[in-house]
């Protein structure tokens, strides 16, 4: 079977031991989703609010296990407050995952206004992150880049671009 | 749950209580294990003063010096990672109404190992002591039964707040308990130093030595 994104994606958390998986839905992160949740390896379950999704993978980590937070570009839009009041000073690693709209045949307005935000945002906050474009790329890039978050104790953000996940196509 | 018929079932039969004298209560019927969450607000402030001892101040405590409304998320991430030891959420009633699909979602995973406790003074105290809705018809207890939390309920007193701390610590939850809370200022500061807050948590945990 050929190698997916999301196959990628979940056998490099199994590796880094990235057991607690929440998330806010979104379409793109569906095969993602569904993968972590058919295998029992994951504690995986959505949550009403991305605040709240981080705020359990914080408390989490404190409590000796790794998650990873999974949304949408609209949903990254709500938490600079909780990174920088919580994540950042208490330096709690969390990772995040974030399903790129607005860019690439964007057809929401809204979702192409809060876009903008993300980066800003993410640069503002020093925070790392990667645009993940390639398949080839993106073992490289999660691995290395948890093993950075994990040892710094440094919160990191993956940003899924639709070159590498198709994205969400317009349709009438 | 037999056991809950006989607390008040709405927030107006309450009895009004002193925070700090609760959350001695609580800490008083603790061991040294189970882990604590204190929410922004004068919350965590009387969690500081209430966890002050001859042996130094209890370990496995969180103060939260920011992130309004996530005890609740913050003590359900320690609850799953730690199945077998308890955890409390101690939040104010103007926090949990900004997070109140957290009840929700603890509901929705059946954590058994986690207890809620309100703080309900009806009003934002550390801003200024603004209303909240909570103070102007708001049950929070009935919030949380509705949102799927069975275990939820006033605390009528002082010591029916000792018998739901109690019953939490024994039995199977998720539990919310509800308090209401006087005007009364917290009992001392929570120190803000967020790293050595969090390392002190951790190593309270057992997570480091
Ligand atoms: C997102 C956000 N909005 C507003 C504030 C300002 N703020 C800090 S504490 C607080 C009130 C907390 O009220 P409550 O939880 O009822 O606790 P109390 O002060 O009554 O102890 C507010 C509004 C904040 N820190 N973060």
């Amino acid at each position: 079977m050929a190698e997916t994104w999301h196959g990628i994606v979940r056998d490099v958390l199994k590796r880094h031991d990235v057991r607690l998986v929440t998330y806010v839905p979104d379409n793109v992160l569906r095969p993602l989703i569904e993968g972590v949740e058919a295998d029992a390896f994951f504690t995986a379950f959505a949550c009403t609010r991305e605040e709240e999704a981080l705020g359990i993978v914080t408390g989490a980590w404190m409590g000796g296990t790794r998650g990873i937070v999974l949304m949408q570009t609209s949903g990254f839009a709500t938490l600079s407050n909780v990174i920088a009041s919580l994540a950042l000073p208490f330096r709690v690693p969390v990772a995040m995952m974030v399903s790129e709209r607005g860019t690439l045949g964007e057809f929401n307005i809204g979702q192409s206004l809060v876009a903008k935000t993300m980066r800003p945002v993410l640069d503002a906050l020093a925070i790392e992150h990667h645009t993940m474009t390639r398949l080839d790329e993106t073992d490289f890039i999660l691995d290395r880049s948890l093993v950075q978050a994990y040892a710094t104790m440094a919160p990191v953000c993956f940003i899924l671009s639709p070159l590498l996940t198709g994205g969400k196509v317009f349709s009438k | 749950m037999a056991v809950l018929a006989n607390h008040p079932a709405t927030r107006d039969q309450a009895k009004v209580m002193n925070r700090y004298d609760i959350t001695l209560r609580l800490v008083g019927l603790l061991h040294q294990d189970e882990a604590v969450i204190g929410g922004i607000g004068y919350t965590n402030f009387d969690l500081w003063a209430a966890s002050a001892g001859r042996q130094g101040r209890r370990q496995p405590n969180f103060y939260m010096l920011g992130s309004m409304g996530l005890a609740v998320p913050i003590a359900l991430g320690v609850a799953i990672a730690q199945p077998r030891r308890k955890v409390f959420a101690l939040e104010g009633d103007g926090s949990i109404l900004m997070q109140l699909g957290c009840l929700s979602t603890v509901a929705a995973r059946r954590q058994t190992n986690l207890c809620i406790v309100i703080m309900d003074n009806g009003a934002y105290q550390i801003t200024g002591g603004q209303a909240t809705a909570a103070g102007q018809g708001t049950d929070i207890v009935g919030i949380a039964r509705a949102s799927g939390l069975a275990q939820s309920a006033w605390a009528a007193d002082e010591a029916s707040f000792t018998e739901l701390a109690g019953l939490a610590l024994q039995e199977d939850g998720p539990w919310l308990i509800g308090c209401r809370i006087d005007a009364g200022k917290p009992a001392d500061t929570t120190e803000r130093d967020p790293a050595r807050i969090r390392d002190q948590f951790m190593r309270g945990l057992g997570v480091r030595k």
